[in-house]
């Protein structure tokens, strides 16, 4: 078990590693030069253009650039917003925490109603299946850009509940500014998640061991508890970590959508800046966060089920 | 001649069951709307008349107009084209890159295999939709910044599947047999392997095609891919204002066609790559060729798809 | 076949189809006509091809047929009508009343639980036992199935066990819930040879020294005539021959029956050529109106093809055969006709 997490650990390490190259190597290859966004429309001097490019290292090779700005991240400077000149870190922290709770709210939604759709497909076969199934069939469909404009009609603009744009002051003010952005990411995560659920519960529900558990008199609740779900677990675990990662990168989206000022937003009016360092963390943040989650599925996957613990090979 | 065709519509109908024949007849209209725009659109979709500004449904406009007073189920019809050919261009690459990547590492197995393997793993696991902002930072808004940068994120989601339904015919006695008759690889694996393997190709690219339109959609609607004055799906939905004064039709009625054309592409995906009465796809396969009797390399595809 | 009150499990006339939802026409009958009734501490012996329903039969007595099934005739446990018991009374049937032991002890045991947890639970969950007083116990009875270091076996995972110790534990686990009766589906069929006569002897030994019932399912009728004091030989969901094991070599008398004993192979009579029966088993949803193994018979008439047999009296077994006594007017003509 040690080794597989030690092994894990070390290919996140090189995954981010590799990302961080690749998002480093590509914007600065990119046409149109980062000094060319400061001077805007400007023509400068071409001791003007110099200086400038000192100041900001880019009169050195790209190895030396990207090592200087590696070490740089890892003793937590992030670099200087060219727009802004706010340092990076600033930035990028104060919309941390509030995507951090919006996916957490949104996770929670998806695994509760996703869980129970699929459990309730599962064990009532016919007529509540198949309505359930044409539901989830249904909201896997809808892409949290719709969801968000149909939420902010009925909720915000016609029932007035929740606020159409930003997010309030306090923590309450937060969650209740984030609710409706978190079931626009939720929906169609649910439908998914319901699907992978009443797969899995199907699946184990015609496993032999069960039969046995049934064959012993144990009480029907126990049997679908520490039998059924409990060894359909890897597979919705997977999912849900699988489909937390996807959340991460739909909230460029519903950030947008809602106005709620996290990293998702940052992004996106960086990217329209062209604010390459800001552009840069963030977006290797969000990378990791998704690396972060698929690596905590596999665990979760080795934690719930003991023949993976022993074949570390197979997890590395 | 007629009842050759309606004999092979009926056969198709059957092998579709009823939502997939929905759903294949929902598509058929949508592309025919793309095709004959100019001839199905009651007028110009970016003529404005801001006297007319959101109007409701009438005569002269089926389903009202829009902040601009254009003719929103105009702006619907054409923005079809767009919305189309975006997710067209983006499957089409993948296809054209990833299915011969596919077969190269199931044919050759070992290291290619392996190699190949791995770096479908690597661009899996990057979101799309993350790699495709990234491109609009470098390559500035547009279209075909995002396009590239879907294809890319989309070779894995097809190629992983050619790669393991491809790899189960590659294993099964038939190939072999074929090989040992003095077949080509080329030959072999266009003609049998990827034959045989077709419905979950084509049942996967269905579904991909969707998700790529979804994902443009929200690029487009976060004004990254298609620009503002141009019919599009995606830029119709990102029409805040109208939304805040309380007008849904016009964000609506485009975000209700994107759901339905996604919806009917994974039905039919589904459908296509194996979820259908399996009797059908199997007779047909037997009477063609004995050679290729894999039944159960169809199904365990169809299954993993 | 009279209700019989010392009958530990009595089986009346046990007739089960299956619905298929994927034609419209009438469920198809798996098992026909099934009577059969088990004193306490007596060992059954179930022997059939596959398909002929032997498996299906002792589902059928503990209720894990699938939902589709529907079921006819009685099924009496100590007395009590099974296909009526409610929850309850079902549960608690399952628990103390019958224990079953599978036939692929890999697949019917938990792989995500440890074996500790997989032996104590129905204790635990069913009986309230505490989980210390349940895990003393299972190391316990984990010593009685010859399992050496029980509380290591406790702490493992199943995928560390070999095929044979995993059934141990499935007949410790069945021996911790203390049942009356043991119904055992094929126990050593997924086991290597050696293992299989050491399991075996374990049933037998528990089974005589605890007094508890059992029915015992088998293809292997050697096994069974070995193991059991009376054995009943099934085809196409029916009891064909039933009788006590002590006589089955020298008096059994249906055509198939005689088959079973002549396709086995000898080591005493080493000139003798074995002898397959002709055809291929027939489920019972397959047979006609008549004897389901008319097809097969070397001696069918006209009246095996229309009419089925009904159980007769015949050397102090029940056997369905209309032509018991052509076949065997001659006894020894009847012997050489098993074994040509």
């Amino acid at each position: 078990m040690t080794r597989m997490v030690i092994s894990r650990l070390g290919g996140l390490a090189t995954t981010l590693l590799l990302a961080s190259v690749a998002i480093f190597g590509s914007l600065y290859l990119a046409p149109g030069s980062p000094e060319d966004v400061l001077f805007g429309t400007r023509q400068p001097s071409p001791a003007a253009r110099a200086a400038v490019e000192h100041q900001l290292h880019l009169d050195q090779p790209l190895p030396v650039r990207y090592w200087d700005w590696l070490t740089g991240v890892l003793h937590g400077n992030l670099g200087t917003s060219m727009v802004t000149q706010q340092s990076v870190a600033s930035r990028v922290g104060s919309g941390l925490g509030t995507t951090a709770t919006l996916v957490l709210i949104a996770v929670l939604f998806v695994v509760v109603f996703g869980i129970a759709l699929g459990a309730v497909a599962a064990l009532r076969p016919g007529a509540v299946d198949a309505a359930a199934g044409a539901v989830t069939s249904v909201t896997v469909t809808i892409p949290p850009f719709v969801a968000s404009t149909v939420l902010i009609t009925v909720f915000a603009v016609r029932l007035g509940w929740f606020p159409s744009s930003g997010i309030g002051t306090g923590f309450g003010g937060r969650i209740h500014g984030l609710i409706l952005p978190a079931c626009a990411l939720a929906i169609m995560n649910c439908g998914f998640l319901a699907r992978v659920t009443r797969n899995a519960l199907l699946d184990q529900l015609g496993r032999e061991h069960v039969q046995t558990a049934v064959a012993r008199g144990l009480p029907r609740a126990i049997v679908l508890r520490d039998h059924v779900l409990r060894n359909a677990l890897p597979p919705i675990s997977t999912a849900a970590a699988l489909l937390t990662s996807g959340m991460f990168a739909s909230t460029l989206i519903v950030e947008t959508a809602f106005g709620v000022p996290g990293i998702g937003q940052l992004t996106i009016t960086s990217v329209a800046q062209k604010d390459f360092p800001v552009v840069q963390a963030v977006s290797l943040l969000l990378v990791a966060a998704f690396v972060v989650c698929n690596a905590l599925s596999d665990l979760l996957q080795a934690l719930i089920d003991p023949r993976l613990r022993s074949t570390s090979g197979r997890m590395a | 001649m007629r009842i050759h065709i309606l004999g092979r519509i009926a056969r198709a109908r059957a092998s579709l069951g009823p939502a997939g024949t929905v759903a294949a007849v929902f598509l058929l209209l949508v592309l025919l709307m793309a095709v004959l725009a100019p001839l199905v659109a009651p007028q110009d979709p970016n003529l404005q008349s801001l006297l007319d500004a959101y109007s409701g449904p009438s005569g002269a406009h089926l389903l009202g107009t829009d902040g601009l007073g254009r003719d929103i189920a105009s702006r619907l019809v054409y923005g079809s084209r767009t919305s189309l050919l975006g997710p067209t261009l983006v499957v089409a690459v993948a296809l054209g890159v990833g299915v011969p990547l596919a077969l190269l590492a199931a044919w050759y197995g070992g290291w290619v295999n392996a190699v190949v393997a791995r770096v479908f793993d690597l661009v899996y696991a990057l979101p799309g939709l993350l790699l495709a902002v990234l491109a609009v930072a470098l390559f500035g808004p547009g279209l075909m910044p995002a396009v590239v940068a879907l294809s890319i994120a989309y070779i894995p989601f097809l190629a992983r599947i050619v790669l393991a339904a491809a790899r189960q015919q590659r294993v099964s006695p038939y190939v072999d047999a074929l090989a040992v008759q003095g077949f080509g690889v080329v030959r072999i694996t266009v003609r049998h392997i990827l034959r045989n393997i077709g419905p979950v190709v084509l049942g996967q690219a269905a579904i991909a095609f969707g998700y790529a339109l979804l994902d443009l959609a929200s690029l487009s609607y976060l004004g990254l891919a298609v620009q503002a004055p141009t019919a599009d799906w995606g830029v119709m939905v990102s029409d805040s204002n109208a939304l805040l004064q309380g007008y849904w039709l016009p964000v609506l009625a485009p975000g209700v066609l994107i759901v339905c054309c996604v919806l009917s592409l994974t039905v039919l995906g589904a459908r296509i790559s194996g979820e259908r009465p399996q009797p059908y796809l199997r007779t047909r396969r037997r009477a063609r060729t004995t050679a290729r009797t894999q039944p159960a390399a169809v199904d365990q595809n169809g299954a993993a798809a | 076949m009279s209700a019989d009150t010392r009958a530990l499990l009595e089986i009346e006339n046990l007739t089960v189809r299956l619905a298929d939802p994927a034609a419209d026409d009438a469920p198809k009958p798996l098992l026909e006509g099934i009577s059969l009734s088990l004193a306490p501490g007596e060992a059954l012996g179930l022997v059939g091809e596959s398909g002929s329903g032997k498996s299906m039969t002792i589902r059928a007595a503990t209720r894990l047929l699938p939902p589709r099934a529907s079921v006819e005739g009685a099924i009496r446990f100590e007395g009590t009508d099974v296909t009526r018991m409610s929850g309850p009374a079902l549960r608690a049937y399952r628990d103390t009343g019958v224990g079953m032991v599978f036939q692929d002890p890999r697949a019917h045991i938990n792989p995500t639980r440890r074996i500790g947890a997989f032996l104590t639970e129905a204790l635990v969950r069913n009986r309230g036992v505490g989980r210390r007083e349940a895990t003393a116990r299972a190391a316990a009875v984990l010593g009685e199935v010859g399992i050496d270091d029980p509380a290591r076996r406790l702490r493992q995972y199943p995928h560390e066990l070999s095929g044979g110790m995993l059934q141990r534990v499935m007949i410790a686990s069945v021996l911790l819930a203390e049942p009356r009766l043991i119904l055992a589906d094929e126990p050593t069929t997924a086991l290597d040879v050696t293992i299989q006569s050491e399991v075996v002897g374990i049933l037998d030994r528990l089974r005589r020294d605890r007094g508890i019932g059992m029915v015992f399912i088998t293809h292997d009728l050697d096994l069974a005539l070995a193991v059991c004091g009376r054995v009943a030989v099934m085809y196409a969901g029916r009891i064909v021959e039933l009788r006590d094991a002590k006589d089955l070599h020298e008096r059994a008398a249906h055509p198939y029956t005689l088959g079973l004993l002549g396709s086995r192979p000898s080591i005493d009579v080493r000139s003798a050529r074995l002898t397959a029966i002709p055809g291929r088993p027939r489920g019972a949803f397959e047979s006609g109106p008549g004897c389901a193994f008319a097809d097969r018979c070397a001696h069918a008439q006209d009246v095996c093809r229309t009419t089925p047999p009904e159980p007769v009296r015949f050397r102090d077994g029940d056997v369905r055969c209309h032509l018991l006594d052509q076949i065997h007017s001659v006894p020894t003509a009847a012997r050489e006709g098993g074994a040509a």
